[in-house]
């Protein structure tokens, strides 16, 4: 155990700034600090009121993170950092400071892909990833299936939105319902008093014909107008909207979509083993649907603590902890943080 | 004692070794790169280079000097981060000094300059020194043409900086060929009392001077027709 490296991982992409330390697949510290409060009046993210959070928290969160491992710098072997994809202002924060304590304390500096980092997360709750692995990950920022043949190496995606992410479209609907900023709890919450069959939403790009280019895209642009439409045509008619029923026939048709395109991948590929990570994971009905529909394709569903499935440090940390196990060699120290990061470049 | 010091507020993206001392500063290696897309690929391997040009390591370092602009934010941060994660894990001390100063400071030799640095969307970052280097207005974001009311105000007879080149005509004033970009040395000059008195370290706030671009959600759009 003492002997695996100890690697620190540093994340902002979005809205959280984290700070994660790890030994091999063990969690010793995951600090955060979050700008989501500031971005609540506006509906969604600001990338420039993120990237001013980041760049007031990283110091303390580091220092958080550090005292919580009880480690200093000079112990970690090597130091992960989030290059892409992501907003590119807030993830030039993060590049920047990694640099930054790298340089200071001469370790080597990972960039890698924040996807990737979502599938690795995993292994430090559920041990070693069994390869190949399919990978359903959901958040607000992202939707993507990945097939997994080697975590440090070989990502190849599946497919991914063609228009709003998943966590988007929570969002767009609780502010629809009324419901605060980021949506995707409130709904879950408000969803557990509904009824999932009480409107018959429309899941997208599931009918025969899509299924030819887009077998494994998403697309929740069409079921969150639906949604409106629902929604307004009861408030014009001056009839009360049944929140509850709304909110569970909406994550109904997220969850059944992104469940069914997930397991459709393990089958036609005979992999067992399906990780789901990112925000949206969190979601109680999305984790017990998948549970309960992949046990009966003899699939495996591994799904991080949800505090893991959001954005944080220790998922970058355990991406970083992998490549490294794996000899992958570190970035150089001009690598550049990389908004729109393809997913088939784990490191860069 | 050595010090490194960085800004990217411009264009320009400089790192720097200087050694401060009760006699002066004397500038020991520096790296300036002029691409302002490249600020975050480009900081830290300069500041490797420089530490090497004069075969140090950063333990050797004794206080970190940071331009905390003001400057186009995104490039800003990449400075100012760099600077305060340095300054994190040596336990020393990082000052922040405003980077147009880097740039007025030194010219201003016995008559007010005008410094403008590029602000983007048709503005200048400002501000006017008196003909002893200190910094009478500013730092402001205006156009070109407020800036140069203001500095013929205060009989401002020569304008220096990126943005004073690029806004040469608007400003109506002949325009200094250097610095462009803010000097690494004079920077370290303006926070050399504070070294030299081991001054307690200062957060780096950014001189952000614009708030973000960012409007309150609305009501929901309708849908139906
Ligand atoms: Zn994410």
């Amino acid at each position: 155990m003492a002997d695996e490296p100890l690697i620190l991982g540093i994340e902002t992409s979005c809205d959280e700034t984290g700070v994660g330390i790890v030994r091999g697949h063990t969690l010793l510290a995951d600090a955060l600090a979050s700008s989501v409060e500031e971005h609540a009046r506006f509906g969604g993210v600001v990338p420039e009121v993120a990237s001013r959070a980041h760049l007031e928290a990283i110091v303390p969160t580091m220092d958080r993170a550090l005292k919580e491992a009880a480690v200093t710098i000079a112990d970690i072997d090597a130091i992960a950092v989030t290059s892409g994809p992501g907003l590119a202002g807030a993830l030039l924060v993060g590049v920047a400071a990694a640099k930054g304590y790298a340089v200071a304390a001469e370790k080597p500096v990972y960039g890698v892909n924040h996807l990737a980092a979502h599938v690795a997360v995993d292994t430090l709750e559920h041990g070693p990833l069994p390869e190949p692995a399919i990978a359903l990950l959901v958040s607000g920022g992202h939707s993507s299936l990945l097939r997994v043949d080697d975590l440090a190496r070989e990502v190849t995606p599946l497919g991914s939105t063609i228009d709003d992410a998943a966590g988007e479209a929570f969002d767009k609907v609780a502010r629809l319902l009324g419901l605060p900023f980021p949506g995707g709890p409130y709904i879950d919450r408000e969803a557990r008093a509904g009824d999932p069959a009480a409107i018959a939403f429309p899941r997208g790009l599931t009918a025969a014909k899509d299924l030819v280019g887009h077998r494994y895209d998403f697309s929740f642009s069409g079921l969150k107008t639906a949604v409106a439409r629902w929604v307004e045509a009861r408030q014009r008619a001056g009839e009360a909207v049944p929140v509850a029923d709304v909110a569970a026939s909406f994550q109904e048709a997220v969850c059944d979509v992104l469940v069914g395109k997930a397991l459709d991948a393990c089958r036609s590929s005979g992999i067992d083993t399906l990780v789901i990570g990112g925000g949206v994971a969190a979601n109680s009905r999305l984790r017990a649907m998948a549970e309960h529909r992949a046990a009966k394709h003899g699939v495996r569903v591994r799904t991080p603590r949800p505090k893991l499935c959001t954005d944080n440090g220790a998922m970058v940390a355990a991406l970083g902890s992998h490549l490294v196990a794996a000899g992958v060699a570190p970035s150089r120290l001009d690598l550049p943080a990389d908004s729109a990061m393809p997913l088939t470049v784990v490191r860069v | 004692m050595l010090v490194l010091v960085v800004d990217s507020s411009t264009p320009a993206v400089t790192a720097a070794v200087v050694e401060v001392s009760a006699d002066g500063v004397v500038a020991r290696a520096q790296r300036c790169t002029v691409d302002a897309r490249a600020h975050g690929e480009l900081l830290a391997p300069q500041v490797d280079a420089v530490l090497a040009d004069v075969d140090a390591r950063p333990a050797d370092l004794g206080a970190i000097v940071a331009g905390l602009g003001p400057g186009p934010f995104t490039g800003l941060r990449v400075g100012l981060v760099t600077a305060a994660t340095m300054g994190q894990v040596l336990g020393i001390p990082t000052y922040g000094v405003c980077s147009l100063d880097g740039i007025g400071h030194p010219v201003a030799v016995g008559e007010p300059v005008l410094v403008a640095s590029d602000a983007r969307r048709r503005e200048v970052y400002w501000a006017v020194y008196d003909g002893a280097g200190q910094r009478i207005a500013g730092p402001n974001v205006d156009t070109p043409g407020v800036a140069a009311e203001r500095a013929r105000d205060l009989a401002v007879t020569v304008a220096v900086g990126d943005g004073a080149h690029r806004y040469a005509e608007v400003l109506g004033l002949p325009v200094r060929e250097e610095p462009r970009y803010p000097d690494a040395t004079a920077l370290a000059v303006l926070a050399a009392e504070r070294i030299r008195a081991g001054a307690p370290a200062e957060p780096l706030n950014p001189l952000y001077l614009r708030r973000p671009d960012a409007v309150a959600a609305t009501g929901h759009k309708p849908v139906l027709p």
